[in-house]
């Protein structure tokens, strides 16, 4: 539970700031359908970076903890899908 | 006599409130995509409109006051008050300029006439006022999350300074800084899906 150091923590940070970089620049590109992919993707990386480490997911005992993000994820994409079911049809 | 605390069970509280959090902030995100997958041109058009530079500052804000947080809360586990305290402070200063960097952007575009139900932005096409209500909204809630998340610091702070949050009791803190984190990573998401749309 108790982590050794606190250089893990910038480091993460670092990686947060190159990944908000990373995301400005893209924007500027012109991907077309590509971009909204990517820049998701690179959302997910920041967020999961934000709940292993800040959040002490990575660090936390057991499964509990764990699955609960994944979990509610999965709703999420279940609901967001299931609306596009409907809506790509009208 | 010793009160019974539960840590675990504390912060398995927080965590299920957080989740429902994530569940709140998703009903509006399904709203914005199917908006945006009906009217992409218009979405994609009124993205330019919003300050890239003001969106990315405040992303590193809120970045920053992440990191500020997890350092508060590795310092007062290994005894460092000081250090604690002065990171927490920074915490909540983070915010409170991501606040007024928001207070700042709202005032600009409310000045140009684009706020909900304006006729300037009534005028303009559907697409363009759905984007536009779907900003307010969320960037509002997030808002007033974030204006929350720093009362909740705030009356930490007090209660550290106090010592009633020391080395051997700091799961208030701990739970504070997780509901600040999420605040942290509902922007990470917000602020590409409105200001970097291509």
């Amino acid at each position: 539970m108790k982590n050794k150091n606190y250089q893990t923590y910038i480091l993460v940070w670092l990686g947060l700031v190159i990944l908000t970089g990373v995301t400005v620049s893209m924007a500027g590109m012109n991907l077309g359908r590509l971009s909204i992919l990517l820049v998701l993707l690179i959302a997910a990386i920041k967020s999961a970076l934000v709940l292993s480490y800040f959040m002490h997911l990575k660090y936390e005992a057991g499964l509990l903890f764990k699955l609960m993000i994944p979990i509610v994820l999965a709703v999420l994409t279940i609901f967001i899908g299931l609306t596009f079911t409907d809506i790509a049809f009208r | 006599m010793s009160t019974h605390r539960d840590n675990t069970g504390s912060k398995i509280g927080m965590w299920l409130f957080l989740l429902s959090e994530i569940l709140l902030f998703g009903g509006l995100f399904i709203l914005y995509s199917s908006y945006r997958y009906k009217n992409p041109l218009d979405f994609h058009l009124a993205a330019w409109e919003l300050n890239r530079v003001l969106g990315t500052i405040n992303t590193l804000v809120l970045i920053t006051s992440s990191l500020c947080m997890a350092l508060s809360i590795f310092f007062i586990q290994k005894g460092g008050r000081t250090l604690s305290a002065f990171f927490l402070f920074a915490t909540i200063f983070l915010g409170l300029l991501f606040l007024g960097l928001k207070y700042v952007e709202w005032t600009v575009k409310i000045g140009h006439g684009l706020y909900p139900n304006s006729p300037h932005l009534l005028g303009r096409s559907k697409g363009e006022v759905l984007f536009y209500g779907l900003y307010y909204s969320m960037t509002g809630l997030h808002g007033l999350h974030v204006l929350i998340g720093l009362f909740l610091l705030s009356v930490m702070l007090v209660l550290m300074l106090k010592g009633k949050l020391n080395e051997n009791r700091f799961i208030p803190l701990e739970n504070t800084g997780l509901y600040w984190h999420l605040i942290d990573i509902i922007w990470i998401f917000l602020f590409p899906l409105f200001y970097l749309m291509t």
